[in-house]
């Protein structure tokens, strides 16, 4: 550049400054007590004799055939694998800056295996993989649906709190109409029904009045807890047989996936009401990102006041997007009565909405990592359960916790900083 | 499209931000509207926009009179809008900015990104501007942004293009270069309104210029006139632009800077190894286009900044590793950037605010509890001195004008024994009556023998000020230069390239004699 006129040609390229490398420990640090803890359980505290895996079939697909393993040197093999993998995360510190995803997954998955095959070992009885994990599949389905609801009033600004009472209002409403028409369909629009006049107190109060969205949330959980116990025991405990006696679901087998060994029993033959959740979960990741209903969403979510200079009605957007989205976790209430259990009690729900709400924290308000964060949630919930009933040495009172242990290590350890959408949980006041 | 304006009247409970404005703006013609900060050009232009609702009057397109209920209407008649502060969704594309709103789709709503990546790049070549369609608005510079705000406007069709105080976030270069574009969308036939308040930009681009005080239009005037003219207009009095000042004195090297490194969370070098020295009694400005590393340089003196490495040094004496306390002990007095975010609580009164900073010790506090009766004297006496008006001492500070507020700040800050000042764009968003008022304060700091640093995207404020000039560029000093260094010096420093003829760094005893 010699001429002063090229100087004169501004600087169109962004602001590049040098960088050094932030080394963030926090993953090798957690793989390194993980192997810890894999030494003290798996080797320390070893047991002997042998696991017995089950790969049970289902209506459709064949079994497979079981696998057994001696369990002390399963669980020392994988307990050095472990402890290397643990050790060479220190080593990729070193050597570049982050730990990639799927070195962290394989470790986790490998943790998983040396934990069943010890819980189970000593000859207990065989764990039964396929029920294992059709049981997480089951218990994520509320997580699911209320993780989904969570992202899209999320991403169009209004936090949802009320997951809680959206589910609980689903359940109680869909038992009750399915019960009196002896109709499941009607019991799933009751349920989507009653999940958006729930979200409707959310809308109104946090959208029109710019109340407190956290604290509109925690008073709708708890006005409709209220509500659905007065109701319960005023009403449906009075005539149980008319009132809270709605019929199951039917599971519907697809045919030729159905009878794909293990992955057929436990994905592809469920009720309507799963099939309706792989639908939504689809749904709503195509739609928030490739249609003009999620452009303009996320717009409002986003930045609304630049959304409102271009011609898009804010307050209406949120209304109806916050209302879908009680909807679609209305439907996940649903699977309560008319899926698994097939009457309503009181607080059937027990809080299952909050760990939905860590879920689409964990999924950093993405859809897909949302289902996926769900999914390990509801195994952790299944996974006290079948270890219960396979005798494991594990205190029951600790299994009860694991849910909520892996729900707070996954959100406050893995998760740390994450940006969610930037107007999330702030009205939009005209000037 | 030709744009009238009738008799548009527009209150805010008892004020009256707009009264009676007329003015009509043709097409093929830059109009401008020029007024200081409150005068009420920006809700004329919300009025104009849709954003909000006028009391009386009409706005008439090609003498058709129309109504807006929102922004929605007015693009739909073809008014387009640059906001000040620029309406684009960081997370988004520049296509997806683009279309928004009006976004073209195929079945069952899917965007047709093809089509808007298509619309963006044949406005960019139209005009020459170098935008990716597929770049994120975050990770742009602001110039870049706010010709995503021009494209964004052009391809609604807008015949009528207001361009709301734009210059503001950009370089000269970047100033001059959308002079170009202003002027190449008016040769297209576009009507333009240009509202703002710097004189030059004015004079250079305007075809007629309306000026506003207190809500009302108060003259037109003609690009010829002179500067001194247009700001009497403005301001309603004869006012100084430049402050009066004597040669610099500058004695013993006070503060000296040397390797001063800050990484940011991320791991960016955001102040890059910078080495500096401000003498006792001269001003040191540090120019430089906003984020390029100035505002983490003020707050790694004054023991903001995490992540430092290098020395600061007031006096000899070791600043770096002091806590924000022990660094204001040192005798640094700091005024900074956002005077809403970090130099004041908006609840407090004035009285509590000028004493946030010494509510620990005597004469403030007398074992635990505040000594109210010596609040109240010191206040009284230091609104009056520093001219701040208000009510009373016990007004919330958020209810004052940025002037005022600003004045607050100053009041405290200057108020202590300093040995070191650091003004961190001490005027901006203020009238240029409060301006005048601040540089003066700040001129009389550097005569009392105090070394002052201030930071500033104003060249006009750097000029005003500076006894030498360190040019800041992507976290590093490009030079350091005398004061009054012309401006198309320090443009091309600001880019990041040395001038010509290397800048003598100098002894700035040297320059003074």
């Amino acid at each position: 550049m010699t001429t002063t006129a090229e100087h004169t040609v501004p600087d169109a390229t962004p602001i590049v400054l040098e960088k050094t490398v932030v080394r963030s420990r926090k993953t090798p640090i957690t793989l390194s007590v993980v192997a810890v803890l894999s030494i003290v359980l798996f080797v320390i505290f070893r047991r002997g004799g042998d696991t017995t895996f089950t790969f049970a079939g289902g209506r459709v697909a064949p079994s497979l055939p079981q696998v057994v393993l001696p369990t002390t040197l399963t669980c020392v093999i994988l307990t050095v694998v472990l402890v290397l993998m643990a050790a060479a995360s220190w080593w990729i510190l070193a050597r570049r800056t982050k730990v990639p995803l799927w070195y962290s997954s394989v470790f986790a998955f490998l943790f998983v295996v040396a934990f069943l095959t010890w819980a189970a070992g000593a000859n207990s009885r065989p764990l039964p993989i396929t029920s294992l994990l059709l049981g997480a599949v089951s218990l994520s389905v509320p997580y699911i649906f209320g993780a989904l609801g969570g992202v899209l009033s999320e991403r169009s600004g209004v936090v949802n709190i009320a997951i809680e009472g959206q589910l609980l209002a689903g359940a109680f409403l869909a038992a009750m109409v399915a019960s009196m028409t002896g109709s499941m369909w009607l019991g799933l629009v009751a349920a989507l029904v009653a999940g958006v006049l729930v979200s409707f107190i959310l809308a109104a109060f946090a959208i029109k009045y710019y109340v407190d969205q956290v604290i509109v949330g925690v008073v709708i959980n708890v006005l409709v807890l209220g509500l659905t116990n007065f109701l319960y025991s005023q009403v449906l405990a009075k005539d149980p047989e008319f009132l809270n006696n709605p019929p199951l679901l039917p599971a519907i087998p697809i045919p030729g996936l159905s009878a794909i060994p293990v992955i057929g029993p436990v994905l592809f033959d469920q009720s309507i009401i799963v099939y309706l959740m792989y639908i939504a979960v689809v749904a709503v990741y195509v739609g928030l990102f490739h249609t003009r209903w999620g452009l303009r969403l996320r717009s409002v979510g986003e930045h609304p006041q630049a959304a409102d200079t271009v011609g898009i009605n804010v307050t209406g957007t949120r209304f109806w997007n916050v209302s879908l989205a009680g909807a679609i976790v209305g439907l996940g209430g649903a699977y309560f009565t008319l899926g698994s259990v097939g009457s309503f009690s009181e607080d059937m729900t027990g809080g299952q909405g909050y760990i939905a709400l860590a879920a689409v924290i964990f999924g950093r308000w993405d859809p897909v990592r949302a289902t996926l964060a769900a999914l390990l949630f509801g195994f952790a919930s299944n996974l006290q359960y079948t270890l219960a009933a396979v005798g494991s040495p594990v205190p029951s009172e600790f299994l009860l916790m694991l849910p909520y242990v892996v729900t707070i290590l996954a959100v406050a350890g893995f998760v740390g900083y994450v940006r969610g959408p930037a107007a999330s949980g702030k009205p939009y006041i005209k000037s | 499209m030709k744009l009238e304006l009738r008799g548009i009247t527009k209150r805010f409970g008892s004020l009256t931000a707009n009264d009676h404005i007329s003015l009509t703006v043709e097409p093929g013609e830059i109009h401008c509207i020029l007024g200081e900060n409150g005068a009420g050009k920006s809700t004329l232009m919300n009025v104009l926009y849709g954003l909000l609702e006028a009391d009386e009057g009409e706005i008439l397109l090609d003498d058709v009179e129309q109504r807006f209920d929102g922004p929605g209407d007015a693009m739909k008649a073809g008014i387009g809008m640059v906001h000040q502060h620029f309406m684009l969704i960081p997370v988004f594309t520049v296509a997806e900015n683009v279309m928004l709103g009006h976004e073209s789709t195929g079945f069952a709503g899917f965007l047709n990104q093809n089509q808007a990546r298509a619309r963006v790049r044949d406005i960019s070549s139209r005009f020459g501007f170098d935008v990716d369609p597929d770049a994120l608005i975050e990770d742009l510079p602001v110039g870049v942004q706010q010709r995503v705000e021009i494209i964004k406007a052009l391809s609604r069709d807008a015949k009528v293009l207001v361009f709301d105080e734009p210059t503001a976030v950009l370089t000269p270069q970047e100033t001059d270069e959308l002079m170009s574009i202003m002027k190449q969308l008016r040769d297209a036939g576009t009507a333009i309104v240009f509202i703002t308040h710097k004189l030059r930009e004015v004079r250079e681009v305007a075809d007629r210029i309306t000026v506003m005080r207190l809500g009302k239009v108060v003259g037109e005037a003609s690009p010829s006139a002179s500067n001194a003219e247009l700001a009497s207009l403005m301001v309603g009095r004869s006012v100084e632009l430049t402050v009066q000042k004597q040669p610099a004195k500058p004695g013993e090297p006070a503060l000296t800077v040397k390797g001063l490194t800050v990484v940011d969370p991320i791991g960016q070098l955001v102040v890059n190894n910078v080495d500096f020295e401000v003498h006792a009694g001269e001003v040191l400005a540090i120019a430089g286009v906003q984020g390029n590393g100035q505002t983490e340089l003020t707050e790694a003196i004054l023991g903001l900044q995490p992540r430092v490495k290098g020395s600061i040094a007031l006096d000899g004496k070791e600043l770096t590793g002091l806590n924000v306390r022990k660094v204001l002990d040192a005798g640094v007095g700091f005024i900074p950037e956002d005077r809403n975010e970090d130099g004041l609580v908006a609840e407090f009164s004035i009285a509590e605010n000028l004493m946030l900073d010494r509510a620990d010790g005597a004469p403030f506090a007398k074992g635990g509890s505040l000594q109210l009766r010596f609040r109240n004297t010191f206040a009284t006496e230091k609104v009056r001195e520093f001219d701040v008006r208000a009510q009373s001492i016990d007004t919330p500070v958020g209810t004052l004008s940025g002037g005022n507020q600003q004045k607050v700040v100053l009041a405290r800050e200057l108020s202590r024994e300093l040995r070191l000042l650091v003004a961190a764009q001490p005027t901006r968003g203020l009238d240029v009556g409060s301006i005048e008022f601040v540089h003066k304060r700040v001129i009389e700091a550097r005569d009392s023998g105090i070394p002052v640093v201030v930071v500033s995207t104003e060249l006009d404020e750097v000029d005003a000020l500076a006894d030498r000039i360190a040019v800041m560029y992507r976290g590093g000093i490009v030079g350091i230069v005398p004061g009054g260094t012309d401006r198309e010096t320090l443009g091309i420093m600001m880019a990041g390239e040395q001038p010509e003829t290397p800048a003598p760094q100098g002894d700035p005893r040297g320059e003074a004699a």
